[in-house]
């Protein structure tokens, strides 16, 4: 039998950020966001994309008076997209513009590639209510398809059909960029594109790209989303102003608020990036993945697989609890989840638990699903580059579940160069990120 | 030096049949499962015809314990919950999901460490159950029969399921196979269209190689015989609509006169593992519980392709990206293109389609395309889009464990004469194997996989 020598893994590629953008309630921009954030703001507001006013949720927290246009350099190619493709579209010519990618020439797109964490696109919900309707079959309770397609087929357009393929923001960001590197998408629910950032750095230390976009774009209110997690009963309900509706951490919290938007980061190995003598923002130096393998609708009540999820990235990172100034949690305001991710930090942290700072801008943000990950993680770059970090707000009642340190209802200055991402996925997925100040 | 990683467990499900066995004799026979539609009638459609699967109960495939939550499974994650317990079961793993006296719950311990399995799991756009969602949205009707919003938000969201969206998250393939098998390593869902079965088994090819598992399960499954996903396909243009009379003889990939191709149920999941963990199973194993290993994995390579009158949705002509993909295979296979022996190609059908990949394949082997066989599995088991790439790294694993070459059909006259052209199953010295995947939208993925020595 022929031996096979043992893995010995090679120094790890450095790979750094060297681009932000993202698109969210709270603005298109980053500094914009960034400052809202830091004053507490909130995002959220009636939900006007479509009458839910008998919904039991009425509110979200929606990106307001965007216009995907002004980003792209020919609009006529992206005719006919979703709202996820347009938001990635704007969040990922800003984070290329702050790389200072549209700038550079000689850029090789065969080794620039794509990861995001893009949801499933909007159904195109009046048609398809038309044709389900037109093709129901009241005595056989069930849709005559031959009615279906014929009012289907007059109603949908094919642009707008195929535009929901998950995999359409990543087709578009390809065609505006040009990028013919490694390119994929994945939806892991709330996970996904911290997931994707993560997987995008194994990309580059792989040495199989030099320059990645990565991050996400998820909406998921519109009708049937909606239905769909107030049948999971999974949303807020609160009944006063819907800014306090998204309340991490609060013994009052009562599920989360869908939110909507993306995030994109710009990733590079070192090596490139100082070759092309780009403003480095933060290096991305841990990422640690597992599944619960629990439930399909519960996290493990030890918050097994997200500790295992933490330490793999403080492994990765070549680094100790001891080092993390900052938590952005996944923190999405329902019961479990906070008291869930609550235990797994304790688990991770041990004695040190109530000494780290935690936070999710979540309280302001909502909750953007599968996009959540990417904008958390910028957050956490922009605390690094001014420290200072965001607050949760609404935390008004204290959970004595919930007894860790969540940097309540005011931002807080403090010393930040490492600071771990969280974000934990329907059926038990887990993704952590850790990134930390650049230093030569 | 990379860790090596081995294929050691075959879980396909598709019109032809469930697993192995059923699939490698229709692949020796090249028989089709392509058929006329009766998940649902499609007279109404310009396509009538499918790979369908037949006779499948998730009850066959899943433990006793687990039987409720096939309830809040759509069929795509049925057949990716059947794909992996078979492929647990070929390669010889003992889990609470091939176990017939387990019961799936935490302290089951399988016959691995499931802190080291990980898992990764192509899945597509799940399409809603048209018929349970279009009678919750019957009852939200106003008195001249139209839906009423307000009527929906306020009674009708009730007569669905609580747990009705979580049949329909593409996570959820992934999720119910890590709960059965106890899988708690790294895990992912990849949706990339046709592409996300091959691009999540070079997920997981990264993932062992880099240490973070020893195991995988990988690999994806899709159904788009339903309505709405048949639809989107049919507004892609793609779908054959000359072929309804001929179903066993619609699908004709590099010939000349192929019009199109069908859509197929199903995938496939496969167990990729290091070679250590291989070894060592092995020797604590003996008699017919002893794991096989069918096949090395040698290179994997993915790319995207740009090519954009629209959205990637028409195929670069020149077949750059796919190119791209299978020459990054090639170089971490440290191969020359002389070496491929055997070509499992996308092969869909569709014109421009063929065209692209035809120009890939002369782009990188040059005159010798026209010398090594090109087998695609569309004409029998269909398009199983984000399983497609499953069952074609399957029968590519098989292949050079068998030192076989399935059958090719309905090919007469090949494109620009590659070997494509129909022929019968036949032995052949094979060492290595290329196969790929060609997504609507892109992206790309390609594998190459070495014949097998201990």
């Amino acid at each position: 039998m022929t031996t096979h020598p043992p893995y010995s893994p090679p120094a790890p590629t450095r790979t750094v950020i060297t681009g932000i953008g993202w698109v969210t309630p709270l603005g298109h921009d980053i500094e914009t966001v960034w400052h809202n954030l830091l004053a507490g703001k909130s995002g959220i507001g009636p939900t006007t994309s479509f009458d839910s006013s008998t919904f039991p949720t009425t509110f979200s927290a929606q990106v307001k008076d965007y216009d995907y246009r002004p980003y792209v350099s020919v609009p006529q190619a992206h005719e006919g997209i979703g709202a996820n493709t347009a938001f990635a579209l704007g969040a990922a010519a800003q984070a290329w513009r702050s790389a200072g990618l549209d700038k550079v020439d000689a850029l090789n797109r065969e080794r620039l590639g794509l990861y995001l964490g893009s949801g499933e696109g909007v159904l195109d919900f009046e048609h398809y209510v038309e044709a389900n309707l037109g093709g129901w079959d009241a005595e056989k309770n069930a849709v005559d398809t031959v009615r279906w397609a014929a009012v289907a087929m007059k109603g949908m357009t094919a642009l707008a059909e195929i535009e929901q393929e998950p995999n359409m923001p990543l087709s578009h960001l390809a065609m505006e960029f040009g990028a013919q590197g490694p390119a994929y998408n994945c939806l892991t629910a709330c996970a996904a594109s911290t997931q994707a950032i993560g997987e995008a750095v194994q990309i580059l230390r792989r040495g199989d790209a030099d320059v990645m976009i990565a991050g996400g774009t998820h909406t998921m209110i519109h009708p049937l989303g909606v239905t769909g997690f107030t049948r999971l009963t999974a949303l807020s309900r609160h009944t006063g102003d819907p800014r306090h509706a998204s309340r991490p951490f609060s013994a009052d919290r009562g599920g989360f608020v869908m939110g909507e938007g993306a995030g994109i980061v710009i990733i590079e190995t070192l090596e490139h990036a100082l070759k092309r003598k780009a403003n480095i923002l933060c290096e991305i130096t841990g990422y640690g993945s597992s599944a619960d393998a629990y439930r399909i609708t519960d996290m493990h009540p030890d918050g097994r697989g997200a500790a295992v999820a933490m330490r793999a990235a403080l492994a990765d990172a070549g680094i100790t609890h001891h080092d993390i100034d900052y938590i952005s949690a996944h923190g999405t305001g329902t019961k479990e989840n906070d008291s869930t991710e609550t235990n797994a930090i304790k688990v991770v942290f041990g004695d040190q638990a109530k000494d780290v700072a935690i936070s999710s801008v979540k309280s302001m943000l909502g909750h953007l699903i599968a996009a959540a990950g990417a904008v958390e993680l910028i957050t956490c770059v922009l605390a690094i580059r001014d420290q200072i970090i965001p607050p949760t707000m609404n935390l008004d009642t204290p959970d004595p579940e919930c007894d860790l340190d969540y940097v309540p209802n005011a931002a807080r200055q403090a010393m930040v160069d490492i600071c771990m991402s969280n974000s934990f996925g329907f059926g038990g997925q887990n993704d952590t990120l850790v990134v930390r100040r650049y230093e030569a | 030096m990379a860790r090596s990683v081995v294929i050691t467990g075959l879980g396909p499900v598709s019109g032809v049949g469930l697993g192995m066995k059923p699939t490698w004799e229709a692949m020796l026979a090249g028989r089709s499962a392509v058929s006329r539609i009766d998940t649902f009638d499609p007279s109404g459609f310009p396509c009538h015809i499918g790979a369908q699967m037949r006779d499948f109960s998730i009850r066959d495939y899943v433990p006793k314990s687990y039987r409720k939550a096939t309830k809040v499974m759509a069929t795509d994650i049925e057949y990716a919950v059947a794909a992996a317990n078979l492929a647990a079961t070929d390669a010889q793993l003992r889990t609470a999901g091939t176990d017939a006296e387990a019961v799936v719950k935490p302290d089951y311990q399988p016959t691995y460490n499931p802190a080291r399995v990980g898992c990764h799991i192509g899945a597509g756009l799940i399409a809603a159950e048209i018929n349970e969602l279009t009678q919750a949205l019957s009852e939200a009707r106003d008195e001249q029969g139209n839906f009423d919003m307000h009527k929906w938000g306020r009674e009708g969201i009730g007569h669905l399921t609580p747990l009705w969206l979580l049949k329909y998250l593409p996570n959820m393939l992934a999720c119910h196979v890590t709960i059965i098998h106890d899988s708690q390593g790294p895990s992912n869902t990849i949706t990339c269209a046709e592409a996300s079965a091959m691009l999540s088994i070079g997920e997981s090819l990264r993932v062992i190689q880099r240490g973070s598992a020893d195991m995988c399960f990988c690999g994806g499954a899709e159904d788009k015989l339903n309505p709405m996903a048949f639809l989107r396909q049919i507004f892609t243009g793609r779908l054959t609509t000359t072929g309804n009379d001929d179903p066993a003889g619609a699908v004709k990939p590099f010939d000349e006169k192929a019009a199109g191709m069908v859509v197929g149920q199903g995938g496939a999941i496969v167990i990729l593992e290091s070679r250590e963990t291989f070894a060592k199973r092995s020797e604590a194993a003996s008699g017919d519980q002893k794991p096989r290993a069918y096949a090395e994995v040698a290179g994997f390579g993915a790319s995207q392709s740009v090519h954009i009158p629209r959205s990637n949705q028409a195929p670069d002509p020149n077949g750059r990206g796919i190119a791209l993909a299978i020459r990054a295979a090639m170089r971490e296979a440290s191969i020359t293109a002389e070496q491929i022996d055997l070509i499992l190609p996308f092969g869909s059908g569709v014109p421009e389609y063929d065209q692209a990949e035809a120009a890939a394949l002369f782009s990188i082997f040059g005159n010798r395309a026209k010398e090594i066989p090109i087998a695609s599995t569309k004409p029998i088991v269909g398009n199983c889009f984000a399983g497609a790439g499953g069952i074609d790294v399957c029968i590519a694993a098989q292949a050079l464990s068998e030192q076989i070459i399935p059958a090719t059909i309905n090919c007469d006259s090949p494109l620009s004469g590659l070997n494509a052209k129909s022929q019968a199953s036949r032995s052949a010295k094979l060492e290595y194997v290329l196969t790929y995947s060609a997504g609507f939208g892109g992206q790309n993925a390609a594998l190459i996989l070495k014949r097998f020595t201990a």
